[in-house]
């Protein structure tokens, strides 16, 4: 009982330093990335290839005034960009990352908290990864800030929509929410990926996993050139550092999601090792984000709205219940 | 151990509740009732209801409290909110009220003794498993008609909240957005 205790304890340590740290090394490629994309240069003077301007903008967050305006609500405006990034950090928590392993003679799930209903727990804490935006929104007494949480509601609790009826299908097929059992079910090689059998699925999950981690087709709550900066207007220093850090969390929390339930997770492929494989899986689909960000401009509030409800959940109902007639038949 | 988690859990959700009742902020209130939400699924966890924990992460948290902050968006919520002074009796028979609730609710671990579970389902098989074949099989009615009734609610709020759904107010002309408010006004 202790060594399960102390475990998580070291396992929960483990993924907060190095996923934060991916955070802040996330920036670094995007930047890269997209200017090499729109033939830039990005980040060169720090350090060499511009490697240290991490560092640079670490230290200038951890420095900054840490700032809260005259007529804002102080408890709730402080403790906002914390549920923002505890919740993106708690989901992590039922994400089995990488397949079992051995070390000093001892066996190691990597996983901080094996529920039998890993799915359902993470899209549940994501969701409310919500309150964030949200609640920082209403409480800096800034009327940018309110058009962004209102925003932030209405784009997460519609999207939730489609994250959840796209990811019934497979759930239908593997018959359990455990994240493991999607894993081992697609056990057989890249053949048997559910992705072959589910494209509309993955397509819809995609989608809907750009908006609830505010991407760029879908950035509407903190479009700059709208509203300012949204939710995050009044913030500055390391309380908007943890909004950036939440969200890119939940950016390589949707990686693995989408390569677990749809790319095989952390099965070996051929000659390449399973955890090689989670890696390379999730860089490609952080990658693709990348990507859509420099190739599309993003959308109105309308037509987001008008995609959500008009075209990705019919096409997500329609796929649930072909699902059902093929799996009944 | 879990006598240690649910008794934090139980004193944390009651003391953000007593804030949501007490606190004179609308913002504190809906952000305290929020989070004692959340803890309520801490306990479910405990219980090893695993899928009733989630399911209330995702509905009463995630979903109504959400509904509820956007309703929040029409008021300013920075503000002290002044409340009214109802009538003495009012207060008298609420206090009385509550007084009677407490005492039932200080009695029940002394009846709920001799509660046996109504289902058991089968053994071994993991909560969603349990919890699908019992809503199912037994309660298969109940759970049909609540399903019936959410979709004349859902029928019902979009003929209320829809008169003027057919026309998209952000792709039409000005003065066709204007003509459009003028309508509601009178109304």
């Amino acid at each position: 009982m202790d060594g399960y205790i102390i475990g998580t304890i070291i396992k929960a340590i483990l993924v907060l330093a190095i996923i934060s740290a991916l955070a802040g090394f996330g920036t670094y490629i995007e930047r890269k990335i997209l200017a090499f994309m729109q033939r830039r240069l990005g980040p060169t003077h720090v350090g060499p290839y511009g490697l240290l301007q991490i560092a640079a903008d670490g230290i200038k967050l951890f420095t900054k005034e840490d700032f809260i305006p005259q007529g804002a609500n102080r408890i709730i405006f402080m403790v906002a960009p914390i549920i923002t990034a505890a919740t993106a950090f708690i989901a992590l928590a039922a994400v089995p990352l990488f397949p079992e392993f051995e070390i000093f003679g001892i066996k190691v799930q990597p996983i901080v908290s094996d529920l039998n209903i890993g799915l359902l727990f993470v899209i549940a804490m994501m969701g409310l990864g919500l309150y964030g935006p949200l609640l920082a929104g209403m409480a800096q007494d800034n009327k940018w800030g309110l058009i962004g949480s209102a925003r932030t509601a209405i784009q997460f609790l519609s999207y939730e929509v489609v994250t959840g009826l796209s990811l019934l299908a497979p759930v239908m097929m593997v018959g359990s929410l455990s994240l493991i059992d999607f894993n081992n079910y697609q056990a057989g090689g890249i053949g048997n990926w559910i992705v072959w059998s589910q494209p509309v699925a993955f397509i819809l999950f995609l989608i809907s996993g750009f908006a609830e981690t505010n991407r760029t087709p879908f950035d509407l709550l903190e479009h700059e050139a709208e509203i300012i900066s949204g939710y995050a207007t009044e913030y500055s220093g390391m309380r908007w550092g943890m909004f950036f850090i939440g969200e890119y969390t939940n950016m390589i929390t949707i990686g693995f999601l989408a390569s677990l339930v749809f790319l095989g997770g952390f099965n070996p492929m051929g000659f390449i090792p399973g955890g090689i494989a989670i890696i390379l899986k999730v860089s490609f689909l952080f990658f693709l984000m990348l990507w859509v960000r420099a190739s599309w401009p993003h959308v109105r509030p309308d037509q987001l709205m008008w995609l959500c409800w008009k075209v990705l959940m019919p096409i997500a109902v329609i796929n649930i219940l072909i699902t059902g007639i093929v799996l009944m038949v | 151990m879990e006598a240690i988690a649910f008794y934090v859990f139980a004193v944390l959700i009651t003391a953000l509740f007593l804030v949501t009742v007490f606190s004179k902020n609308a913002l504190y209130a809906m952000s305290s009732l929020a989070a004692g939400m959340v803890l309520i699924s801490g306990i479910f966890f405990v219980l090893g209801a695993d899928f009733l924990g989630a399911v209330q992460l995702v509905v009463y948290s995630g979903a109504v409290m959400a509904l509820y902050a956007f309703g929040m968006m029409f008021f300013d919520a920075t503000k002290d909110v002044k409340e009214k002074n109802p009538s003495a009796k009012t207060i008298f028979l609420l206090s009385g009220a509550s007084a009677v609730i407490l005492v039932v609710i200080f009695s029940a671990p002394q009846i709920g003794r001799n509660i046996k579970a109504l289902v058991t389902g089968t053994p071994g098989a993991d909560n969603p498993h349990v919890i699908g074949e019992v809503l199912f099989t037994k309660y298969l009615i109940p759970f049909e008609v609540a399903a019936v009734m959410l979709l004349v609610a859902m029928i019902a709020g979009i003929i209320l909240a829809g008169k003027k759904m057919d026309v998209s107010l952000s792709e039409s002309e000005d003065d066709l957005v204007d003509e459009a408010s003028e309508l509601k006004e009178q109304k």
